[in-house]
């Protein structure tokens, strides 16, 4: 019970002081899980970064819950959901209640005009940083290219491009392995 | 109401599900849930994601919450509760899976290869985003030469090259303010 409560308070602080979320926190988390509270050692907090990365979801949210469960399985990996997800919940709904009368002053629509062209630029950055985490294949550029055109010029969901996305990843694979034991074959 | 909870509910859900290496993974599909079902426009979007960017805790979580809180006027705080709940829930089901019986999961071949094919698309899915609400920003929806924002581009072009040459010195925070103050000198002082 002690340890679930524990849980449940650390996380809540990983997710007051982490900004952005996803790799930026962490550090945070390698501080408070790994060596204040010894609840994984180094290499586990490695695995647990390539499976949060590798898996869906939001990123803090997949170590809190793998942590929790570590520690207090079902119960714990609740808790640490929690935990990680109300400081967000909660400062949020205090902004938002009053963000419709902020964003209403002209001189903040105006900065906030500038806010979003960096927010683009944000948002460019961020497919910079994917595209150099994955191999530089054909195929890769090929499905990236494909993706674009097709979310730019025809009307379709991004979810079934996504799927697409990843039929296309396998079949690949498939294809360009078995060229391979051919090679070796021969 | 119930209803449009529950729609919203299913919306988040579905990206939290198909949202894979980050928060900003999340953009094309919110684009497609939300703005093209008339919820918010890309204007409201992007202030948005400056908000979830420049608040405390998870990316994807604050900007669930965000549109969830401002899509029931009625009810904003169970708004804001069913999206985060419904964005965070996919990863909670699947990690806790992969805890109890997939230890091994990334050396599945299968899981790498899907994965791969997965993290390509949403590299094109971004740039798309990227490029589109770069034209409704920079043209106002019209777009011809007559109507670009000048301005704009100056900001555009800035922000970029300063994020580009010290970009491990300089976090999200520092762009938006730094942009911020931008759109203070150039769409109000000038």
């Amino acid at each position: 019970m002690k340890s679930i409560i524990e849980l449940f308070w650390t996380f809540f602080k990983i997710g007051a002081f982490t900004f952005g979320g996803g790799l930026a926190m962490i550090p945070l988390v390698q501080n408070e899980v790994v060596e204040k509270k010894k609840w994984l050692t180094n290499d586990e907090m490695m695995d647990l970064i390539a499976i949060a990365e590798a898996t869906p979801g939001v990123i803090a949210v997949n170590t809190a819950t793998y942590v929790g469960y570590r520690i207090g399985k079902f119960w714990g990996s609740l808790l640490a959901t929690i935990g990680v997800v109300l400081p967000s919940l909660i400062v949020i709904c205090i902004i938002a209640f009053f963000f419709d009368e902020f964003l209403a002053i002209p001189v903040v629509n105006a900065i906030f005009k500038g806010i979003r062209l960096g927010v683009s630029v944000l948002i460019f950055n961020a497919a910079i940083k994917m595209f150099k985490g994955i191999k530089k294949t054909l195929v890769n550029y090929v499905i990236i290219i494909l993706a674009l055109m097709f979310s730019l010029f025809v009307d379709i969901n991004s979810i079934y491009i996504i799927l697409i996305g990843a039929v296309l990843g396998v079949i690949s694979q498939l294809i360009f392995t078995k060229e391979k034991r051919d090679d070796d074959a021969a | 109401m119930l209803l449009e909870l529950l729609k919203v509910f299913i919306t988040f859900f579905i990206i939290g599900l198909f949202t894979i290496g980050g928060g900003y993974a999340m953009i094309p599909m919110i684009t497609d849930a939300v703005v093209s079902k008339g919820w918010l426009t890309f204007d409201e979007l992007l202030n948005f994601v400056a908000i979830a960017e420049s608040t405390p805790g998870p990316f994807a979580v604050n900007t669930a919450t965000l549109i969830g809180f401002t899509h029931f006027p009625d009810a904003p705080i169970l708004g804001a509760i069913v999206a985060t709940t419904g964005v965070v829930l996919p990863s909670f089901i699947i990690i806790l899976l992969i805890a109890k019986f997939l230890d091994h999961f990334l050396e599945y071949k299968i899981v790498r290869w899907v994965l791969n094919g997965i993290k390509a698309t949403v590299v094109g899915l971004i740039i798309a985003v990227f490029i589109t609400m770069l034209g409704t920003n920079l043209f106002e929806g019209d777009i011809s030469l007559k109507n670009i924002d000048i301005y704009g581009i100056i900001i555009v072009v800035f922000i970029f090259t300063i994020s580009r040459v010290f970009k491990k010195k300089v976090g999200p925070i520092p762009i938006i303010i730094l942009s911020g103050i931008l759109g203070y000198i150039f769409y109000w002082l000038l």
